[in-house]
């Protein structure tokens, strides 16, 4: 099991390296002139020069429907969770398990009906 | 065929082998001993893998490229070597010495981290995949919840990626990616429970040998109806989840010029163009290895079967990326939240009453 989970890690390690060789090797050979219009936010339509403040100004507006989705991916990630075991677990458990998660998939498909139906899945 | 089947785990053999009389030079105790020998062939696994997939990834590029001038009547890149093959090595080294613009007002720690952390999963991921019989790193029996559970480290990456970039279109971009990413991965994670559920178990390598029946034709997309419904969806779904054209809302060029992507240059941008491609291969190699059959087939060695299968799927992506126009972002989350999530849901359910069915007719 250890050694298992130590070649995960090696892969983590792995993982975190090998973006970061190139990036140090470009960093290395590539030319570095930077100038205030090219370091300048891109804007379109606007002269960075000209509109400063505009170009800068990003606290955009946000639909609160983002934050709704990331609330019902929560319930439905959590979900998720339970069903695996579940899935692995079933044929040992036989006719209980099923209908133990037909009722639980109907409160979410429940759940999921509400949510369309109160309008929360509009993108209006 | 035998030999054909076993070239590569022999080859591992023979350097293990080598490794092993080489570290006994040290005069070590036993279990450190195999300790090392284990985690110095896992260090070549690894980096033989990444080294693959990298050339895997420009062949993508090149075939991405050439396809889509074919089905655009074009030409296509045909400069660079024969038949352009060397064009995305050219591009390559363009990249690696363009010069790295940062904008003033951004946040430079998040910037620059942002494309190495949308890296790190497409690595992660690799650490399960099976290549074929007796090829893969670890056979970790949480296989698929391994994968599920890392692949959501990218959207992390991306919307780091827009928020450090200090730009309306990025940050918009970033907002995008995660709304979408979140939606998709919702229906990909649901669909593939029915065949966790017909397997008994989430070890990748497991799901592939279960498949093995029917001189190798016995694969999951056969199982109708469960099993094709299920291939459908994860598809579509992961299409989306890697933002493939017809769901590329997050970098909708016509809208917000490149969504997170717009601030990012040389280097950067290619780490986050190469993630996209390493996950656009992941999720077809998983979609092989769960719905069709991973390394099993008649005839060819299991390897040639799946790369096989990997590149099908791939090529019906550049199809689909070809010909079809972009979605809207209200049709993108009413086609996640009102089509997929409800037909993977009554799948499960579907998955649950048909497996003792299945189980009667030998599947």
């Amino acid at each position: 099991m250890l050694d298992r989970y130590g070649i995960v890690a090696l892969f983590a390690f792995v993982a975190v390296l090998f973006p970061a060789i190139p990036l140090l090797f470009s960093w290395v050979i590539r030319p570095k002139k930077p100038n205030k219009s090219k370091r300048a936010t891109y804007e379109c339509g606007l002269e960075f020069e000209d509109f400063p403040e505009a170009a800068q100004q990003v606290w955009v507006q946000f639909r609160v429907q983002y934050f709704i989705y990331a609330l019902i991916f929560v319930v439905f990630d959590i979900e998720v969770v339970f069903l695996y075991p579940w899935a692995v677990a079933y044929n040992a458990l036989g006719l209980f398990a099923l209908v133990e998660m037909i009722i639980f998939l109907g409160i979410l498909a429940l759940a999921l009906a509400y949510a369309w139906r109160k309008g929360l899945l509009e993108w209006t | 065929m035998d030999f054909l089947n076993n070239i590569f785990p022999n080859i591992y053999e023979w350097i293990a082998y080598w490794i092993q009389s080489l570290v006994a030079g040290l005069n070590l105790p036993k279990d450190a001993e195999s300790a090392l020998v284990t985690a110095i062939m896992a260090l070549l696994v690894i980096i033989a893998i990444i080294l693959w997939m990298v050339v895997m990834v420009l062949i993508l590029i090149w075939l991405e490229r050439k396809n889509a001038a074919r089905i655009q009547d074009r030409v296509g890149p045909n400069r660079v070597g024969p038949w352009g093959l060397l064009q995305p090595v050219a591009d390559t080294i363009k990249m690696f010495i363009k010069e790295d613009i940062v904008p003033e007002n951004a946040d430079r720690f998040v910037h620059t981290i942002a494309p190495m952390i949308a890296m790190l999963p497409a690595v992660l991921m690799f650490a399960v995949i099976p290549w074929g019989k007796g090829m893969f790193p670890v056979d970790l029996n949480i296989g698929v919840l391994w994968i599920v559970a890392v692949a959501s480290i990218g959207t992390i990456g991306v919307f780091l990626g827009g928020y450090g970039s200090n730009n309306k279109y990025s940050l918009l971009g970033g907002m995008r990616a995660v709304a979408q990413m979140v939606s998709y991965e919702i229906p990909q994670v649901l669909t593939i429970i029915p065949i966790v559920l017909m397997v008994g178990s989430m070890s990748l390598v497991k799901i592939n040998e279960a498949q093995s029946g029917w001189f190798g034709m016995q694969w999951f997309v056969f199982a109708f109806p469960v099993g094709t419904i299920a291939f459908v969806v994860y598809y579509l779904s992961a299409l989306a989840e890697v933002g493939r054209t017809p769901f590329d809302i997050p970098e909708g060029e016509s809208e917000i010029v490149a969504g997170y992507m717009t601030e990012y240059s040389g280097m950067k941008w290619a780490l986050f163009y190469l993630a996209e491609y390493f996950n656009f291969f992941i999720v077809c190699i998983i979609g092989a290895t769960l719905f069709l059959g991973g390394w099993n087939g008649p005839f060819l060695p299991g390897y040639v079967w799946l790369i096989g299968k990997v590149y099908a799927l791939v090529l019906l992506g550049m199809w689909i990326r070809m010909t079809w126009p972009r979605f809207r972002v209200d049709q993108l989350m009413n086609f996640a939240w009102k089509v997929l999530v409800p037909i993977a849901l009554v799948n499960i359910v579907l998955a649950g009453i048909a497996l003792p069915i299945f189980k009667m007719i030998g599947f």
